[in-house]
């Protein structure tokens, strides 16, 4: 019965206060070398692969990346003048913009955690400065947070949990809503949309950063149905997450700009890439449309 | 295990959770994940009708704690099921321990259910309801692989004389 008892204790403490984070830790370095070893057939595969790969591929794929890579480079040239000449606009404007993000490239272990939490775990841990609520995003949109970090490893949840929410907006308009993940890997919904929103299918839903958890403007999902019931207050609007959820390996970790002023002289990651731009102002708040009347 | 001296062959116990827990995250196809059977649950109940003055409701703990921090469930969770479960099967392993193996399935089978129901009872005090029937089937494959589990491991004792 104390062993009963003791686990209740432990559970609410873990649910209601989140005390437990450094003995969660230190567990998860001593399963550390069971998920290595389930996760070792993955990596050998991936190792194999690339050691027998033809040369005739490399080239084509070398070729295919370098292209890729120009292509990257020049959109990425318009999108440094694009940042500065809008922090120009907003210091006209007198409000605050947070450019200057970290990031941090981590890789999805192949283990299996209860298969009813949309639950990752991340080959990479406190020793590189993750800490719990840090967004997770793959190459093509958001995928989630972490919700655990360990010395060596991090448990990162997917925004298709059926406990995580994120705040959006609509890419074309700017309508705020809040994505609920409902436990199906490849569906979000938005249950607080009233019926007579401008929202329609095709329509691109974007990070809103007003939790102040997520950066603002990542792509989040796709609105792909909506059913508009005139007995209901509210639409009933599906999206698919534009995240590989189910396929990314590598993922990226990001630093708000807030968070690397917070840290800026502690010891980081020793792989991290630096965006060039500093934050404007670091104690701005994060919504980022602030308009104020111009002078 | 603190009990490592007196007794034998305890690093084959070990062994036998450790690979119990390899099973319990190697990577399944998303559609067979929520069929895989607890296979720690399964490997503490056989350890604790085997060796009941042994292995008991402190190791299911301890297990089950560890079995939290690997699933990335609430911690405490498994460790309450666990612990509750290697109790009843300490009082109940006179009796199972006689049954055929096709009856010690069914006992297995409540037994797993029960520990599913704490589970799922805990769930749904944290607000992670679990709305399909086919939350259990992990027990049912639990009780069809019971028998393999069984003649493995009794394999595995006699062989390296565990007590």
């Amino acid at each position: 019965m104390v062993f009963v008892l003791l686990s209740v204790a432990l559970m609410t403490l873990d649910h209601r206060q989140h005390h437990l984070g450094t003995l969660r830790g230190g567990l998860s370095v001593l399963v550390y070398p069971l998920q290595f070893t389930v996760n070792l057939p993955g990596m050998t595969r991936e190792w194999l692969g690339e050691a027998f790969s033809t040369r005739r591929g490399l080239q084509e794929e070398n070729a295919r990346l370098r292209t890729q890579g120009l292509v990257l480079k020049a959109n990425l040239q318009k999108l440094s003048a694009l940042q500065a000449e809008n922090v120009r606009l907003r210091e006209l404007l007198d409000s605050s913009f947070q450019v200057g993000e970290r990031v941090l490239i981590a890789e999805i272990m192949a283990v299996d955690l209860d298969p009813y939490r949309h639950e990752v775990v991340l080959n990479k841990g406190e020793s590189y400065g993750i800490y719990p609520g840090q967004p997770v995003v793959d190459a093509d949109g958001i995928m989630g947070q972490i919700v655990h970090t360990g010395p060596l490893t991090s448990n990162a949840m997917l925004i298709t949990d059926p406990n995580h929410a994120i705040p959006v907006q609509v890419n074309r308009n700017g309508l705020r809503s809040i994505t609920l993940g409902i436990g199906s890997l490849s569906m979000l919904s938005l249950p607080h949309v009233p019926n007579n929103a401008d929202i329609r299918v095709g329509d691109l839903l974007v990070t809103s950063g007003l939790g102040g958890r997520f950066p603002a403007g990542y792509p989040v999902a796709e609105v792909v149905g909506i059913v508009r019931d005139p007995g209901r207050a509210f639409a009933h609007i599906e999206a698919r997450p534009m995240a590989n959820l189910d396929r990314s390996r590598e993922v990226l970790l990001i630093w708000l700009a807030k968070q690397i002023d917070r840290r800026a002289e502690t010891e980081l990651a020793p792989e991290p890439v630096v965006t060039t731009t500093e934050p404007e102002q670091p104690d701005g708040t994060e919504t980022s449309a602030q308009p104020e009347p111009a002078p | 295990m603190s009990t490592l001296t007196r007794h034998h062959g305890g690093i084959i116990i070990v062994v036998t959770f450790l690979i119990a827990m390899m099973l319990t995250i190697a990577p399944l196809p998303e559609s067979m994940r929520i069929f895989r059977p607890d296979w720690t649950l399964l490997v503490l109940i056989y350890w604790t009708l085997a060796l009941p003055l042994r292995i008991g409701v402190g190791i299911g703990w301890t297990v089950g704690i560890f079995q939290d921090v690997l699933t990335g469930t609430l911690l405490g969770q498994h460790a309450l099921a666990y612990a509750i479960v290697a109790y009843l099967a300490l009082k109940l392993h006179q009796r199972i321990r006689l049954f055929p193996l096709w009856q010690q399935s069914l006992s297995i089978l409540v037994l797993l259910t029960l520990g599913q129901l704490l589970i799922l009872w805990v769930n749904g005090m944290i607000d992670r309801p679990i709305q399909s029937w086919l939350y259990w089937s992990p027990s049912v494959f639990g009780a069809i692989f019971w028998p393999f589990v069984y003649v493995i491991l009794r394999g595995l004792r006699r062989q390296f004389r565990v007590s």
